[in-house]
């Protein structure tokens, strides 16, 4: 099957500082892809370049290719198009900070021009109870959204990124911040979101990883050491590297 | 154990030069603040026990009587402050904001350096330059001295502090928040305007209070522009008094009359100020 996203020798600089090295990966459409590995190897960093999200940082540089369907994202192309089509969690909970919660659920659709308040309703509820919150804030949509839980607004945050129905989700370390049911409910929901969504997923949680994924790519002081299913990767890996980080020897 | 009970020995022996330090601070502030506050007390009570008598109902309604004549008021003052400075804000609010908003959400822009740079000049200019420059602008132009050209220097005064807030209160809101819209698909000029100016607008409207405190008091760039008029005046094409004007007129005036409206004027100016601060304050209060 063709890949959604292909990167091909992709160098990610934080001013001088190389931070992610000659990465080539491919992911295919429909699928859930891990990536692991210790503090600091550059998974976040590689995560952003995939949504354009390092044209913010000051000094941040991205090299190489990465085509979405073909064409590269870095090329002659609106970011703003790339990112409707890959939505992104991030590792700390950002809720807008002036919104209620039903305003932070559903604030990309409204902003982006949808008024008719029931089909926003409809996708605020929708999308909170995939991300297992519905039941938690349903009688306080109209409360501030800094009012809730780290936890709390963790999910708020991924039924966020859902509302507006990305076609990829970049999470980086969703389910760091949730208790084990929560975790459970959204690792659930990767599953059942696959037949209409591909994911690229952060986790240190080797068990997550596991469980989820097809894929497992790991990556070690930038550089992406092996990449292959999540099976061969954790019973039978290539490298040794690999081999000792996810049987918790190093890392 | 020993050693348990050593630590235990320490706390107890440093507690005590830990209460006299704690006392000595708290005494060093108190003065601080008292050295502060006195000045401030100072003037209101100055104005208040001078200015206060000379309020009265004639001094909202009617303009200043001949001199030598009891009587009067700073209707023509106050309405003109009131339209200097309606003026002064279209300029300064709209250009500040935008210039904050430029500087703070653009900051990769090749024309970066040189609106700081404009701002930061602008910003050291004496106010009664800027006068000059409305002036050459408007009266020389328009062979007329007007309430316009007076907002417009007020206006050009206004402009720096406002970008300077603006651009400080948005550097505020959080990287994140602003990653979040974006990664939602929204183009960034959406963001910045639903997202993170909504985050930033009490410190805004602190920063614009700031500004029109600061040019509701100045006298030196209307005497050029503003001119001053005796009569009160509606119309923004032609001249217009305001209190700063008034005060400085009549303050060295030798009839006592104007003496007194003069303290007034000062007196009603900074009540104006003060409430005007303190409605925006609770306007924008977080809900
Ligand atoms: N904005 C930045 N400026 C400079 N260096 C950065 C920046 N962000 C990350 N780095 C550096 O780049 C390297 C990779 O960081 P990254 O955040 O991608 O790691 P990570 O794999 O996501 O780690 P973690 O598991 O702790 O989240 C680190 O050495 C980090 O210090
Ligand atoms: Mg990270």
């Amino acid at each position: 099957m063709n890949p959604i996203l292909r990167a091909r020798q992709v160098n990610i600089y934080y001013g001088d500082k190389r931070a992610v090295r000659d990465i080539d990966l491919d992911i295919a459409p429909n699928t859930v892809n891990a990536l692991i590995g210790p503090s600091g190897c550059g998974k976040t960093t590689f995560l952003r370049a995939l949504n354009r999200m390092h044209d913010l940082t000051p000094g941040a540089r991205v090299e190489g290719t990465i085509t979405l369907d073909g064409e590269d994202i870095y090329g002659d192309v609106d970011p703003v198009s790339i990112r409707r089509r890959i939505g992104m969690v991030f590792q700390k909970p950002n809720p807008f900070p002036t919104m209620t919660v039903l305003d932070n659920v559903v604030a990309g659709l409204k902003l982006a021009g949808i008024r008719d308040r029931g089909t926003l309703l409809e996708v605020a509820e929708r999308s909170l109870r995939q991300a297992a919150l519905w039941d938690e804030v349903k009688d306080r949509l109209n409360t501030p959204a800094t009012g809730l839980s780290g936890g709390q607004q963790q999910r708020l945050c991924i039924a966020r990124a859902l509302s507006v129905e990305p076609e990829i989700l970049l999470m980086d370390e969703p389910t760091s911040a949730l208790d084990p049911q929560s975790t459970a409910r959204i690792e659930d929901l990767m599953s059942d979101l696959k037949k209409d969504v591909t994911i690229i997923i952060v986790t240190h949680n080797m068990h997550q990883a596991a469980r989820v994924s097809d894929t497992t790519s790991f990556f070690l002081i930038g550089d992406l050491v092996e990449h292959g299913p999540t099976d061969q990767i954790f019973t039978n890996p290539r490298d040794e590297r690999t081999e000792s980080y996810v049987t918790g020897r190093f890392g | 154990m020993t050693t348990t009970l050593r630590h235990a020995d320490r706390i107890a022996t440093s507690r005590g030069a830990r209460r006299i330090r704690n006392v000595v601070a708290s005494v060093l502030i108190g003065l601080g603040t008292l050295v502060v506050l006195v000045p401030l007390f100072l003037i209101f009570w100055y104005l208040l026990s001078r200015g206060l008598g000379a309020i009265d109902l004639d001094f909202f309604t009617r303009s200043p009587a001949p001199p030598g004549e009891a009587g009067g008021g700073l209707l023509n003052a106050i309405v003109g402050t009131f339209m200097l400075l309606i003026i002064a804000s279209l300029i300064g609010v709209t250009i500040g904001i935008g210039g904050g908003i430029f500087l703070a959400e653009f900051p990769r822009h090749r024309l970066v350096p040189l609106v700081r740079l404009v701002s930061d000049v602008l910003s050291g200019i004496p106010a009664i330059v800027l006068g000059l420059v409305a002036y050459g602008l408007i009266v020389v132009t328009t062979r007329q001295f007007s309430a316009w050209a007076g907002g417009v220097a007020l206006g050009l005064l206004m402009i720096p502090i406002v970008v300077r807030t603006t651009e400080e209160v948005l550097k505020l809101v959080p990287t994140s928040v602003r990653e979040a819209g974006l990664s939602l698909g929204l183009p960034q000029w959406r963001v910045t305007l639903s997202i993170v100016l909504p985050a930033a607008t009490s410190g805004i409207v602190t920063g614009v209070m700031l500004a029109v405190a600061r040019v509701a008091g100045e006298a030196a760039p209307l005497l050029f522009t503003a001119l001053g008029n005796n009569l009160l005046n509606l119309d923004p094409s032609k001249p217009v008094s305001a209190l700063p004007l008034s005060i400085y007129v009549f303050a060295t005036s030798a009839y006592p009359e104007q003496q007194r409206l003069a303290i007034a004027g000062a007196l009603v100016l900074i009540l104006i100020i003060f409430v005007a601060s303190l409605v925006a304050r609770v306007a924008t209060r977080r809900r």
